[in-house]
């Protein structure tokens, strides 16, 4: 059965502007850099992370940390997969005590991923805020989480898959659309491969 | 990838993936003790009994600090405490405690296949703490995990195992695991502590300490038990000190990058002395922090989603 190719709906260059507008926006809200910490959720969202904080770098000439987190043991569902997900490294070597914390990742789907981020940041301390901040916002979402800085809004049907590759972590950079209407993938359902949530 | 069996009873059977998997998830683990919140919601709703037929401090402490950690619910038996000192079985036992709706069973026990018998009674998962001579597999994991942890890896390393090879499960789990991941094992002890045939296992055999430990990355010393000297095993335990016990002065003949390692508890003085237990190539304590984190690792792996529940 032929696949439907997936379309590319943002380039190398849209991603780059994105991240720059978002990166601006953050310090206009915050009025500078002074208060902030950034982390971001593993893997991707941790890519996208370090971006902006050299955006930030860039533009206000101050190195804003950058921690990354594996929210893996905090999901809801980490009992119900049948393949359990591979834990990575959580490195958070800052206080985040009275920090507005930028939590970054790459899809906002469910939005249960960044509830389980918002619990495991709590873990390491009281922040004076957490903002999100999202390469691509899908909608659908199955709980009250919504972002504050938003690279790119992109109207999806559920089943579709939206992926995101990055330089560094792929060997290629952009966000395409997978359509729905293919019979074969359970794969589908395991949420692999850039699969925001 | 997932390990294989929904129980831990030894490595002997174990995979290189499935032992791999175990270090690395240990990696992610090792992080989660250094927090202000030493706590992760992982485990939670699921009851673990700790059930202790041998005393214990490690393994013990161990793995009720890492099921805690997980969020887990967890009862620690005691049999000195116990209706077993009414004579009550070990299948009554756990079956009494299993009907309190439990999940998964640690146990440490003097007879050797006594895990293996609990998998036959109970529905929970069973995980080896300890059983006779047989099998420590978490104590290995975490030798190994504190090895990898020091060079990088264990394919090509050379591991000395000296002591009481004949009782000690804490070998047995290592050879197994360390041949698996690559290491070229020996091991060392008097000839009345060397169990027969032992060489079948795939190790170099030695009873004289200082050829033992030639040419090692890694010396791994077990504690002598007194109880065999009253067995007439070996003359004193100042022969057996002087002819095995790990000194400085005999260390100085390796002259590379070794590690001294030990299980725990020490009789210090008798295998290993104290300045080499304190000294800067004992990685001890290293070992019982890293205990923790690939205990985290076993019993989280083990809870994930078994087959036939999908």
């Amino acid at each position: 059965m032929p696949k439907q190719k997936a379309e590319a709906i943002v380039n190398k260059k849209g991603i780059m502007r994105a991240v720059t507008r978002i990166a601006h926006e953050i310090l206009e809200r915050n009025a500078g850099a002074e208060t902030l910490v950034i982390i971001g959720i593993l893997t991707r969202g941790a890519n996208i992370a370090s971006r902006i904080a050299e955006k930030i770098n860039e533009i206000e000439g101050i190195e804003v940390p950058v921690g990354l987190m594996d929210i893996n043991l905090y999901r809801d569902d980490v009992h119900s997969k049948l393949d359990q997900p591979i834990i990575q490294r959580t490195e958070i070597l800052f206080d985040i005590q009275d920090r507005n914390v930028i939590l970054v990742d790459d899809v906002l789907f469910t939005g249960r991923t960044i509830r389980a981020a918002l619990d495991q940041i709590i873990d390491f301390g009281r922040p004076r805020s957490i903002q999100l901040a999202v390469l691509v916002d899908r909608g659908h979402r199955e709980l009250p989480i919504r972002p504050d800085y938003v690279g790119k809004n992109i109207p999806t049907s559920k089943d579709d898959r939206v992926l995101v590759r990055l330089d560094k972590v792929d060997d290629e950079e952009n966000v395409k659309i997978e359509k729905a209407g293919l019979k074969t993938r359970a794969k589908a359902k395991t949420k692999k491969g850039g699969e925001g949530e | 990838m997932k390990l294989k069996s929904p129980h831990l009873l030894g490595l002997e059977n174990m995979s290189r993936e499935e032992i791999a998997l175990i270090l690395d998830t240990a990696v992610s683990f090792r992080e989660i003790i250094e927090r202000p919140i030493k706590k992760v919601p992982t485990l939670r709703g699921i009851t673990v009994l700790n059930l202790f037929y041998e005393p214990s401090t490690r393994t013990r402490i161990s793995f009720e600090l890492a099921e805690k950690r997980l969020s887990a619910d967890t009862i620690s038996f005691s049999k000195s405490t116990s209706s077993v000192q009414k004579g009550e079985s070990l299948r009554d036992t756990v079956q009494n405690i299993e009907a309190m709706k439990i999940n998964m069973v640690v146990i440490r026990h003097s007879s050797p296949g006594a895990p293996h018998y609990l998998t036959h009674c109970i529905d929970s998962q069973v995980i080896n703490a300890g059983d006779g001579s047989h099998e420590h597999p978490t104590q290995a994991l975490l030798d190994m995990f504190t090895i990898r942890q020091k060079y990088g890896t264990l394919d090509g390393l050379r591991v000395v195992l000296i002591g009481d090879v004949k009782h000690s499960r804490v070998v047995r789990s290592n050879i197994w695991g360390l041949k698996t991941m690559g290491a070229s094992v020996a091991v060392c002890g008097p000839s009345t502590l060397l169990p027969y045939e032992v060489e079948k296992f795939g190790v170099d055999v030695y009873t004289d300490v200082d050829e033992a430990i030639d040419g090692a990355d890694v010396v791994n010393i077990m504690r002598i038990q007194l109880e065999r000297q009253q067995a007439g095993l070996f003359p004193s335990q100042r022969e057996y000190t002087n002819l095995f016990g790990i000194t400085s002065e005999r260390l100085k003949l390796l002259n590379k990058n070794y590690t001294v390692m030990h299980p725990g508890p020490m009789n210090r003085g008798v295998e290993i002395t104290s300045d080499v237990a304190d000294g800067n190539a004992s990685v001890i304590l290293e070992q019982v922090t890293n205990g923790q984190a690939v205990r985290m690792a076993v019993l989280f792996l083990l809870s994930g989603k078994k087959e036939e529940e999908a």
